[in-house]
């Protein structure tokens, strides 16, 4: 069901946990987004779709405080915020599986988990920087167990994983510190059909506790059969959003990030 | 946050991920460059104890560490340094800068006391500190290349230093600060104790901190480290100083020992480091190595120019020799992380 666009862009209900509006970016000459808008609600996964180049990733970098916006304003949980580093994004329980997964290939899975928030040993030593490895590698131990991803070896550097494995840490990463929004940039990108279908999976259970998903992927059936809701990207704009009631197909979905069977969507870009 | 555990059909449990096994890490140990070049140090060490009754003496042994030190101070920094993604070619002028700066300050105090030389370390440190937090800046603040950045200072710092001194070495170095430099505890060497306090320092705070892992993150992966939370900018210059900081420490060490300002002497330290570091296994492009692999690739020169010395080679044999085990073992390197990445 296509919904309407109006100049609030704000759905019935109750009220997002994360809000943009009006978000602009230009790199230089290359304007990436020209004003939009954007909602995700807690317990509801959004997929944001769009072509290559609609802008998807830059826009989940400004929410994640990796970029800072050209203009617009952005609130969380109603109120307005200001991301200067993803530390502040971080510290709102805004998480990111970005779509290049941002791990470092030399270090452990749990290093990579607990990568710029790093435990510390009790005590004097702590206080000295002293790490708490065996704490750390626990945790994450137990957060790939509850995710059911399977490391047969928690000691190498990442870089011998496959990218499915790698992928797999990023995802677990997140999930494991965010407390309000999760955003993945095409999470399923480097995994085959049964992982996939154990993210999707996953990505449901993460969205029944409560926490809001932002899901970009290129895969449409992946994205109907999960989305409770579908914003589409075109061209650094939102032209459209749908509620994913079972009345929303493929074509549609195609059509509106095409531009192709879209008359109102071009009024509304214009 | 807990997820509930529905549905979702249980695949292999990670067995025996939880508690890395004593032969895993042994494996894993054995499979690193600092192992072989460990090997490759042994032997040399056993071929010349073979060929000459003259390398195992307690006085030669002596010497190789001795000599060992002051490079090895030099080479923990620049292990950091290089483990970060980065370069610090300025070590060896700033070792100068900083002699001078020591030597003067302790010429103008005029005493010679424990108080003199601790002034002079003050200097020292501060003028090593100074270049180090001004490379840093550069480097992260100005964004320019590590290699340009650190090559400019190195050439300053000694161009300063011929200018502090007008060109001749300053020689008044107080008998408390050599007495210290030649001293030794059990026929250990201070300066020996002092260079192994430092490694053994560098060691536990590289592998076991939070900042020594942090320097390992924005090697691998500096976007992925911002994007985490870690202030890559503000640890590159901690790095730097934490370079610049001991080659003010190799300073003292060196006008100690030396008992001059030696003006000439250490142009070839940044390369002797960088060459010490790549022997022992850190990534030229930075995310990996250890303090344990600087430390053999310190030990391998020095082992082969002294054992050619007793043998009566010509030692400049040894620069011949290190070149290509220098290149050899980064093709070793390259190898091995492309092996890892296909
Ligand atoms: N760091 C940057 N510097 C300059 N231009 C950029 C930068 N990042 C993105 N862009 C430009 O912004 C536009 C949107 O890029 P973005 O990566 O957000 O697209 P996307 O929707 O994620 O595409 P894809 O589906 O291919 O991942 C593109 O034209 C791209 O060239
Ligand atoms: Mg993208």
């Amino acid at each position: 069901m296509r919904q309407d666009m109006g100049a609030s862009g704000v759905r019935q209900g109750n009220a997002p946990i994360l809000e943009a509006r009006g978000i602009v970016k230009h790199f230089g000459h290359v304007q990436a987004l020209q004003g939009v808008d954007f909602e995700a609600h807690a317990g509801e996964i959004t997929a944001m779709i769009g072509d290559n180049g609609a802008g998807k990733s830059t826009l989940v970098k400004i929410l994640s405080g990796v970029f800072k916006p050209t203009s617009g304003t952005i609130f969380v949980n109603g109120r307005e915020v200001s991301f200067s580093s993803p530390a502040d994004a971080h510290a709102q329980g805004l998480e990111t599986v970005y779509q290049d997964l941002s791990v470092a290939q030399d270090l452990s899975p749990a290093a990579n988990m607990f990568m710029g928030r790093e435990k510390k040993l009790p005590g004097l030593l702590g206080k000295l920087g002293f790490l708490d490895n065996v704490t750390m590698r626990r945790d994450s131990v137990a957060a790939f167990e509850r995710l059911k991803v399977s490391l047969k070896d928690m000691e190498t550097p990442i870089s011998s994983l496959s990218g499915g494995q790698r992928q797999s840490v990023a995802i677990c990463r997140s999930i494991m510190w965010a407390k309000s929004v999760v955003f993945m940039d095409e999470p399923t990108a480097a995994l085959g059909v049964l992982q996939t279908a154990r993210t999707l999976e996953l990505i449901r259970r993460i969205r029944d506790t409560g926490v809001a998903i932002v899901l970009i992927s290129h895969n449409m059936r992946d994205v109907l059969e999960v989305a409770d809701v579908v914003e589409v990207l075109r061209l650094g704009r939102r032209i459209a959003r749908y509620k994913n009631d079972g009345t929303t197909s493929v074509q549609d979905l195609v059509g509106a990030m095409t531009g192709a069977l879209d008359p109102v969507a071009e009024e509304f870009a214009a | 946050m807990s997820i509930p555990d529905t549905a979702v059909e249980p695949v292999t449990y990670m067995a025996g991920a939880a508690a890395p096994t004593t032969g895993k890490k042994l494996r894993a140990a054995m499979n690193s460059s600092p192992f072989y070049m460990l090997l490759i140090l042994i032997v040399l060490v056993g071929f010349f104890s073979y060929v000459s009754p003259n390398f195992a003496t307690t006085f030669n042994v002596r010497n190789v560490f001795l000599d060992a030190s002051t490079l090895m101070i030099l080479a923990i920094g620049m292990t950091y340094v290089m483990i970060s993604g980065g370069f610090d070619l300025s070590i060896g002028s700033v070792l100068v800068f900083s002699g001078v700066l020591a030597a003067k300050t302790m010429e103008w105090i005029g005493t010679d006391n424990a108080m003199t030389v601790g002034a002079g370390l003050l200097a020292a440190l501060v003028g090593g500190l100074a270049w180090g937090l001004f490379n840093g800046f550069c480097i992260s603040r100005l964004r320019v290349s590590a290699l340009i950045t650190t090559l400019g200072s190195m050439g300053s710092a000694l161009g300063l230093s011929y200018l502090l001194t007008g060109g001749s070495d300053v020689r008044t170095v107080p008998n408390t600060l050599i007495k210290i430099s030649t001293g030794s505890f059990f026929n250990v060497p201070y300066l020996v104790i002092i260079t192994v306090v430092f490694t053994i320092i560098g060691m536990v705070w590289l592998h076991m901190t939070r900042f020594g892992r942090h320097t390992y993150i924005v090697g691998s992966n500096p976007e992925a480290a911002r994007r985490a939370g870690i202030n890559v900018g503000n640890h590159q210059m901690r790095l730097y100083a934490l370079s610049g900081l001991l080659a003010g420490v190799a300073a003292m060490l060196s006008l100690g020992r030396f008992a001059t300002t030696t003006l000439e002497g250490h142009g070839n330290d940044p390369l002797d480091a960088i060459t010490a570091v790549v022997l022992g296994g850190t990534s030229l492009v930075g995310g990996s190595g250890t303090i344990i692999g600087t430390v053999i690739g310190v030990f391998i020169p020095a082992v082969l120019s002294n054992g050619f010395i007793i043998m009566g080679i010509a030692p400049f044999w040894q620069m011949v020799v290190i070149g290509f085990v220098v290149i050899a073992a980064v093709y070793a390197d390259q190898i091995k992380r492309s092996r890892r990445a296909a």
